[in-house]
Order: C-alpha cells, then sequence, then structure tokens
C-alpha cells in the first residue's frame, strides 16, 4: 500500500469515526482515535480538517479542563473530545431549519453570557430572573432545562449553573463577548 | 481546658466550614471571606482537638479553606484573562440589545455539531443475525398457569402482626407522647430538653428526640433556646397551634450524639 493509499484510508475512516454518533454524545475521545488510527491520528486530523475547510466544517477539539495555550501535548490530546463543527456562523434564516425559534437562541445566547459574566457559574433563580426580563415566565423554565438537555449548561445539586460540552464546542465565548459589547 | 470551652472552639470551626461552603454553593464572592482570621482561628483551635472527630472537623475546615483560596486563585485568573468583561457591562448590554439582534449576534459565533445517525449495511446485517438468533417470546418468558389460592378471611390482629397494619397510628403516638410531655412538665411552664429527651437506652433516646421535633414542628409544643447558658428548654402548647404555618418558621438543628447522651446520663445519675 502507498503512503498517500494509506492516509486516504485512515482520513475515511477519521471521517467516519467523527461524523457518526455512537454514544451518548457526539464526537469522539482522543485516545479511541488513537485506538482506532493509530499514534499519528492528530496529523490525520490536521489533513482532513484541511479537506473539511472546502465544506466550511471544522474539526474542532475541546480540552478536558482548561485549554492549553501552547501547542496541546499528546497526552492532552488524548484526553480530549473531537468533533466536527460549522466554520463560519449559522445565517439566521438557517435557525427555523435547526427547530429553534429565535427566542430560543436568544435566550441561549443571554445565558451564556450572563454565566461567562459571572464567572463560569450563576444560581439558577438568578439567571431565571435575568431571563424573565425578556421572555415569558413558563418559557425560561422549559428554555433552561431543554439548554440542559441538550449539553448547553449543566446544573449541579446546589442549583449552580454552568457551561457545558456542546457550548465549550459550539460557541466562541471570547467572541460572543466581544460582539456584545460592541 | 473546660468543657465549654472546647465545645465553643468544636462549635468555631464548625462555623468556619459552612462559611466556607457557602462560597462554594451560593457563589459568593471568594474574597468576602478573611483568610487569615480563619486560619488564626485555627490555630487557637486545633490544640484543644484530641478525639478523631475533633481532629477530622479540623482536617475539613481546612479543606473547604483550601477550597475557597483555590476560589480566589481562579478568579484572579479569570480577571486576568482576555474574557473577563464587568458583568454589569455585559449584563446592561444584553438587556439593552432586542432579542432579534442577540439572536442574531450569537449565531455568527456558533458553530453547532455536525453528526449523523445513519443505518449501514454491515450493522443492518448484523442486527438480521441476532434477530434470528433471538429466542421467541413465549420461550423466555413460559406462560405458567396462575397460582390456586384458597380465598378467606383475614383479622387486624393478624395484619398487625404481619407488619401490615401498624397497632397505632402515628397521630396516636404522637398525641401520647404530647400528654406525656405536659404531664412531665407538670406545674413548671417548661422542662429541660435533655431531661425530656433523654432516656434509658440511646436508641430510645434518638426514637424520643424525634418524636419530640414532630411535636414541635405541628404546634404541640415549642422550643426555648438560651443561647448565652447553652440551654434548650420545651415549652408544651395546651392546645395543638394550627397558626403556625401562617409564620415564619425557623429550623433549629440539635446534636443528639451518642457522646451528648453518655454525658447526660452520667449526669442524671449523679
Amino acid at each position: 500500500m502507498t503512503r498517500k493509499s494509506y492516509y486516504n484510508q485512515k482520513i475515511k475512516r477519521a471521517a467516519q469515526l467523527l461524523f457518526y454518533k455512537r454514544h451518548m454524545k457526539p464526537g469522539i475521545k482522543g485516545w479511541e482515535l488513537k485506538n482506532k488510527l493509530g499514534s499519528d491520528y492528530p496529523k490525520i486530523l490536521e489533513v482532513l480538517d484541511d479537506h473539511l475547510e472546502k465544506l466550511d466544517l471544522q474539526i474542532k477539539t475541546v480540552f478536558e479542563g482548561e485549554t492549553p495555550t501552547e501547542k496541546p501535548t499528546l497526552e492532552q490530546l488524548n484526553k480530549a473530545r473531537f468533533f466536527v463543527t460549522l466554520r463560519g456562523g449559522v445565517p439566521s434564516t438557517d435557525a427555523k431549519m435547526m427547530g429553534w425559534r429565535i427566542d430560543d437562541i436568544a435566550g441561549l445566547a443571554a445565558s451564556i453570557s450572563f454565566i461567562i459574566s459571572k464567572k463560569g457559574k450563576t444560581r439558577r433563580e438568578e439567571l431565571s430572573d435575568f431571563l424573565r426580563t425578556k421572555l415569558p415566565g413558563w418559557r425560561v423554565d422549559m428554555n433552561l432545562n431543554r439548554y440542559i438537555k441538550a449539553g448547553y449548561l449543566a446544573e449541579d445539586e446546589n442549583g449552580q449553573m454552568y457551561l457545558d460540552w456542546r457550548t465549550r464546542a459550539e460557541v466562541n465565548e471570547k467572541e460572543l463577548v466581544d460582539l456584545l459589547l460592541k | 481546658m473546660s468543657q465549654t470551652e472546647k465545645k465553643g472552639n468544636m462549635e468555631r470551626i464548625q462555623r468556619v466550614i459552612e462559611l466556607c461552603k457557602s462560597v462554594d454553593t451560593k457563589g459568593l464572592d471568594p474574597f468576602a471571606v478573611n483568610v487569615d482570621d480563619i486560619i488564626e482561628t485555627l490555630k487557637t483551635c486545633f490544640p484543644t482537638c484530641e478525639s478523631p472527630e475533633e481532629l477530622s472537623l479540623d482536617a475539613e475546615a481546612i479543606q473547604h479553606l483550601a477550597s475557597v483560596i483555590q476560589n480566589q486563585g481562579n478568579w484572579v485568573k479569570h480577571r486576568s484573562t482576555s474574557l473577563y468583561t464587568d458583568p454589569f457591562l455585559l449584563q446592561e448590554k444584553i438587556l439593552s440589545i432586542p432579542k432579534d439582534e442577540l439572536a442574531e449576534r450569537f449565531m455568527r459565533v456558533w458553530n453547532p455539531v455536525v453528526e449523523s445517525e445513519q443505518l449501514t449495511i454491515p450493522s443492518f446485517t448484523e442486527a438480521l443475525r441476532y434477530w434470528q438468533e433471538l429466542v421467541p417470546m413465549s420461550d423466555r418468558w413460559q406462560n405458567d398457569a396462575p397460582m390456586q389460592v384458597e380465598s378467606g378471611e383475614t383479622t387486624r390482629e393478624e395484619l398487625i402482626k404481619l407488619n401490615i397494619l401498624a397497632e397505632k397510628t402515628f397521630f396516636d403516638h404522637l398525641d401520647t407522647f404530647w400528654q406525656e410531655l405536659k404531664q412531665k412538665v407538670g406545674d413548671n411552664e417548661k422542662i429541660l430538653y435533655w431531661d425530656f429527651v433523654g432516656a434509658d437506652t440511646y436508641e430510645q433516646t434518638i426514637e424520643r428526640a424525634y418524636m419530640t421535633s414532630f411535636l414541635v414542628t405541628y404546634g404541640y409544643a415549642t422550643l426555648q433556646l438560651i443561647p448565652l447558658e447553652e440551654e434548650i428548654f420545651i415549652i408544651p402548647f395546651k392546645t395543638q397551634k394550627s397558626d403556625l404555618a401562617d409564620k415564619r418558621m425557623v429550623s433549629v438543628p440539635i446534636s443528639v450524639s451518642h457522646q451528648e447522651w453518655t454525658k447526660w446520663k452520667e449526669e442524671n445519675q449523679q
């Protein structure tokens, strides 16, 4: 097998592993990719990412804990989770096709930025009160539960709310804050 | 060191734990906790810790204090990152932007995960093979003929014996207990908590403390706390008070530990 066909096969396999949901959460862990593709999987993902760019898609890496400021080590990559996400933003006209009402997205945007402004955690009642300023009360609770179920927000046993895995995978927090303050 | 001083120290450690916990659970500002003061308090209390329970309480306080310091560290770290924004400013901005505009801005930085769920021929073949090998339900769950049982009658005594019915309802018990409290108080207005709750065995004491808590909750009696003398009295009401739900209720945690029971028993025997 030539080097080129070897990599072609690995790239196809990587695309299957990344696109198809195999567990409760989409995406795949680094160590799983290492088992399926070999230890040079970061290189394979880089090539696949170049291919996906043409389709306006990208491979997003969500690290366990904080994102490393320098080039991540293989150990950090093995523990990270990899997803395929859209590369550019979503046109607002497409929101309906995704099953989201404009109110739901605005509520999600407000919730995420509110939690960011509160240093990453806030009490559920505080967030509900904030959302109630613009959304009807009955919708606020329903929406918060929906965001939690989808993995955007998490709630612990003390009623504290945090940003969950899907926000880290899908939302550029820094850009969101910049856009809101503009 | 006297027992009272020691008890006071343990209460101080307990208060430190509660304060540190509240930073985590209620999301309070971690800098509201004066770490130096707490370390000083723990330093003073530590030499009085002797039993394993006291030492573990001290260790627990240190652990919670470490968590507060970690929160302070995170707070400083967050302030120094580019993500830090004045919360008030950000909240004002969110409130001033119309909903549509907010959603539109969010969608510019939102890159939803792309995922696919699709049946493939290999998985379909595997599923078919599984189906072929699957044992029919009729074989897995054999339909046994229902068991024939002779019908008959049972008495209330038999049901009590089988623990299906209680001999007395809970409220009968509570009423008896209330009468006992009133009898023990007699002409006095009140009785010391431990003098009423304390019994020959620790198990009985726990049961009496449990029943007493219901007497207070359901308005048969009330508690009088004298913090300076560290005394708790129970005052029975002549009639049950039903208007308590309209008033502000306060929970009073009372420790009924084995150690306290032993101490009470020794004092009682003297």
